[in-house]
């Protein structure tokens, strides 16, 4: 017998909830939901544009009735659930209905609040917080005119907007002195009511209601001070308040919510409870994207996966009135402790505020411009420290100029044919129609469905700016710990840090320990795993060929027609008439149709099938060449200019320093691909200032600049210091090396893995504190201990993975 | 009836892995999963083509080398939100030994 879940609550929490434990255990539970409302579940959120006549009704429907009968969920829908007998486990609801179960969630979301005046149950008040109450304004608009909203929040403004545009003379009242004052500060509080009175619409600040007049419908309002004004619709939007009124009848613990711990189970064991009704460490929530967060941390308990958490969230707001941008987050106010950065163009109707606290930022309000919101808030909830780019913050994420893999800006004025992601070939217009016609919220969700970001990732920004946009003002990007892939809730540093502590050595060790939710991973989590057990262990861990990608396994590059690419190394750059004619040779002898130089001073062979690699590796092995590793998360090359020996502006040996650097760091596997130059002198041939680690020699010495790369988007190195002596360049190189070795993310280049821990840390790792470095650099040297073996030679030579290379069997 | 051609050993296999079985018709990928289960998916991907037989193999499932698209090896069918079929091919394990049919399933 399948155990019974009741929802309590048809709203987009407790529905959330319900989907994501569809997708993880999809027949465990019976499952019933109740819902007050006669409808499937809806986007509350997207009310303010219904009322504003942009979307319909049908628009904004998350899941139709067809959507329970599919998934063989009963909905209850227009009956309200009155009572819980929980000695018998069962719920009842107003017409009588009664539901046993096993497991319990509520989901009753949030009542608005009405103010406690005379005349505020007269005919013509009204919230705004259902389709109900869109329908009664919609009506009211067309039948009379002045409309009173009392509220000067985010709904209040939403709700005044909407019904401008439905024809009304609206006058907004409000209890503070500044617009939205939770959201805005004083000085975009007025910016903001500015523009809204250009549009049309009325203002009373710093004015309470004393009551609501009329007879058998509503005439006016009247405030404190004797004022009085005409309204036929007064709509009370002074805020919302959990809906524990079920709860705390049936004894359930509540304070102003329902409480919760963090894996969203109540003081009853069997009860859980999610979205606006919940209080989860003394805070309450009334924006969709802790509710999400909730959802899906209560989806794991259910499915009794146990090892999810909730633990808060920070959120964003964005007013949902079109044409005016405004942002906030975080304390955007600050104090004694705080430090305020501040731009004003009034003329051009901008405004940006950011908050910082030890150079970490601690809230934004933006009015004007908000282009650059999302990327403050990503810096926020990652606490990067900005210090290396404050002077450029306010000016934002576009005059950083090269910041290798963020987000660009232009998303709000991208035409729909103009292409989001280049690599798959996704426009705006392909992702908005995904996000509003398939109901997404999740950068995954638009990953799946229409591919943009998901290869190489350097449009995420993007993509999440299309979906704040497209969705509106809740959507908060994703959750501030990513997980590593669908596979697990754990993040990357989760896992690097259980590996280390628990002397973790295999790839299923990791899994068992960390409750891995797929049986052996997927093709994004094993390789990444593979590597870190690898890199945390290199003399126990045994490498797992099946869990790397078909080069490293195959030890050269597949290509689209499915044969294979290979490179020889060539230390620095440098080559020999010998080695020239093994490959020349090699070309002849197998039938080579393509060969090319590389941009990493290498020569590449194309179109060799996969059952001759061996073969030709053993030619070029012959003649003293190893595998280039061309194929690999590991270090490419070492790229060299001309040299102090013949160019007369060479100041040190460059060259020779490229053949030991390449000798030292050969092999070695990387979180990603890993390039070096060196340079012999500052006009910098070699390219060395968009490498991982680029060498600059100069005539006292050498500079070492890091994290550049090519690529998508070009980023400059960061000089890291300059040093005397070419041990000094060996040690350094090595400890910077492994430090990235030991904390970047898989498939995390050294460009964005500074971007994200900051310059800064990588010079007290690497530079202030020198027996650190030694340490680093013995590290590096005992794991080169295992990886420095030419996996060409023992494939040509010693057989090793034969099977790789021959087909099973031939047939016919 | 299916005629059954014998063309290796399970262990011939890597666990989580695959091999080519050359034919007049094409290639022909061979994976096992973890639990020794052994199917046959002709060895292109409906996408591009590319080689399914050098993926990675997780569960009962195949990631394309080119492109990451994941192939169902049961029925060849690709997982959602892409759309496509790669054939299948029955296989029959009797005694370690593995037996392909080329008669595609239906």
């Amino acid at each position: 017998m399948k155990e019974k879940l009741v929802v309590i609550g048809n709203g987009m929490a407790g529905m959330r909830a319900v989907e994501e434990l569809l997708e993880i255990a999809p027949d465990m539970y019976d499952i019933v939901v109740f819902g007050s409302e006669p409808y499937g579940n809806y986007n509350r959120i997207l009310l303010s544009p219904v009322l504003a006549g942009e979307k319909t009704i049908d628009d904004i429907m998350l899941n139709t009735k067809e959507w329970y009968e599919e998934h063989d969920i009963t909905l209850h829908a227009g009956k309200t659930v009155v009572d819980i007998d929980r000695r018998n486990r069962k719920v009842i609801a107003d017409d009588g209905t009664e539901e046993g179960y096993d497991r319990l969630l509520m989901a009753t979301g949030s009542n608005p609040f009405i103010i406690p005046v005379p005349g505020n149950d007269l005919p013509g008040v009204i919230s705004f917080r259902d389709i109900a109450d869109v329908d009664a304004m919609l009506v009211a608009s067309k039948n009379y005119k002045h409309a009173v909203v009392i509220g000067g929040g985010l709904l209040g403004l939403e709700a005044a907007n909407g019904l401008m545009q439905q024809g009304m003379h609206v006058t907004v009242v409000h209890l503070m002195d500044t617009l939205m004052e939770r959201q805005m500060d004083a000085a975009s509080g007025a910016m903001l009511k500015k523009s809204l009175e250009e549009r049309g619409l009325n203002f009373l600040m710093s004015t309470e209601t004393e009551a609501i007049v009329g007879e058998d419908r509503v005439k006016g309002v009247r405030f404190k001070g004797g004022l009085e004004i005409a309204a036929d619709l007064v709509v009370m939007a002074v805020g919302i308040r959990p809906n524990k009124e079920l709860a705390e009848k049936v004894g359930l613990h509540c304070e102003r919510g329902v409480v919760v711990n963090d894996t969203m189970q109540t003081f009853d064991p069997r009860v859980y409870a999610v979205g606006e009704c919940v209080q989860h460490r003394g805070e309450t929530y009334g924006l969709v994207a802790p509710l999400f967060e909730q959802a899906k941390v209560c989806a794991n308990h259910l499915a009794r996966m146990g090892i999810a958490k909730y633990e808060g969230s920070v959120t964003s707001t964005k007013l949902k009135v079109t044409g005016i941008d405004l942002f906030s987050a975080g304390d955007f106010i600050g104090d004694e402790t705080t430090e305020s950065i501040v731009m004003q163009d009034a003329a051009a109707g901008i405004y940006k505020k950011v908050v910082l606290k030890d150079n970490r930022i601690q809230g934004a309000v933006m009015y004007g411009d908000t282009v650059d919101g999302a990327w403050y808030f990503q810096l926020m909830r990652d606490e990067t420290d900005v210090s290396d780019f404050r002077k450029a913050l306010m000016l934002g994420q576009a005059h950083l100029g090269d910041s290798g893999h963020g987000g660009e800006n232009a998303a709000a004025n991208m035409s729909d044919d103009m292409e989001v992601c280049g690599c798959n070939g996704v426009c705006k217009g392909d992702v908005v129609k995904a996000i509003t016609s398939k109901g997404l919220f999740t950068l995954d969700d638009v990953r799946m469905h229409t591919k943009a970001s998901s290869s190489c990732g350097s449009c995420t920004g993007l993509v999440e700016q299309i979906l704040a946009n497209t969705l509106g003002g809740d959507y908060s990007a994703a959750p501030h710990a990513k997980p590593m892939c669908k596979c697990t809730e754990h993040t990357h540093d989760d896992v690097r840090k259980a590996i280390r502590d628990e002397h973790l050595t295999s790839i299923s060790a990791v899994m068992e320990l960390m409750n891995w939710k797929t049986p052996n991973g997927c093709a994004s989590c094993r390789p990444a795993l593979n590597y870190y057990v690898i890199s945390a262990w290199p003399a126990e861990a045994k490498d797992d060929p099946q869990s790397r990608f078909i080069n490293e396994r195959a030890h050269a590059n597949i290509q689209k027609d499915g044969t294979y690419s290979v490179v020889p190394r060539m230390w620095g750059g440098l080559t020999t008439p010998k080695e020239l004619r093994a490959i020349a040779d090699v070309v002849e002898k197998f039938n080579v149709p393509e060969m090319k130089v590389t941009g990493g001073q290498r020569i590449d062979l194309f179109g060799i099938k996969k059952e001759d690699l061996p073969a030709v590796w053993a030619d070029l092995n012959a003649a003293g060449m190893v595998s280039g590793h061309a194929y690999g998360k590991s270090l490419r090359t070492v790229k060299t200019c001309v040299g102090k020996t013949w160019c007369r502006f060479g100041t040190q040996d460059s060259t020779g320093l490229g053949v030991q650097l390449e000798r030292l760091t050969w092999g070695s596997w990387m979180p990603h691909k890993f390039k070096i130059a060196v340079s012999g002198c500052p006009r910098n041939c070699a390219e060395a200032t968009i490498k991982d680690i680029g060498v600059v020699c100069v005539d006292s010495g050498y500079e070492l600049h890091v994290g550049g790369n090519g690529g998508i988007k070009v980023r400059v190195t960061d000089l890291l210091c300059k040093v005397e002596t070419e041990e000094e360049v060996h040690e350094y190189t090595k400890a910077y090396i492994q430090l990235y070795r030991e904390e970047a993310h898989y498939l995390e280049r050294t460009a964005p893995w500074i971007e994200r821990v900051g310059l800064a840390h990588i010079k007290q790792h690497v530079l202030d504190d020198a027996e650190n470095r030694k340490a680093l650099a013995a590290r590096f040297d005992e794991s080169q201990k295992y990886a420095q073996i030419d996996p060409w030679a023992e494939r040509a030579s010693e057989g090793v993975a034969k099977h790789e290379f021959t087909p099973l069997k031939e047939v016919g | 009836m299916a005629e059954w051609i014998e063309v290796g050993t399970v262990e011939d296999i890597p666990k989580l892995g695959a091999r080519v079985v050359k034919t007049e018709q094409g290639n022909i990928g061979v994976f096992r999963t973890a639990d020794d289960e052994v199917f046959a998916l002709r060895d292109e991907c409906p996408h591009k083509k590319g080689p399914l037989s050098q993926g990675i193999v997780h569960g009962k499932r195949v990631t394309c080398p080119l492109h990451n698209w994941n192939i169902e090896l049961e029925t060849g069918e690709v997982v959602a939100p892409d759309e496509g079929c790669a054939a299948s091919f029955p296989i029959k394990l009797e005694g370690g030994k593995v037996y392909l049919s080329l008669s595609s399933k239906p």
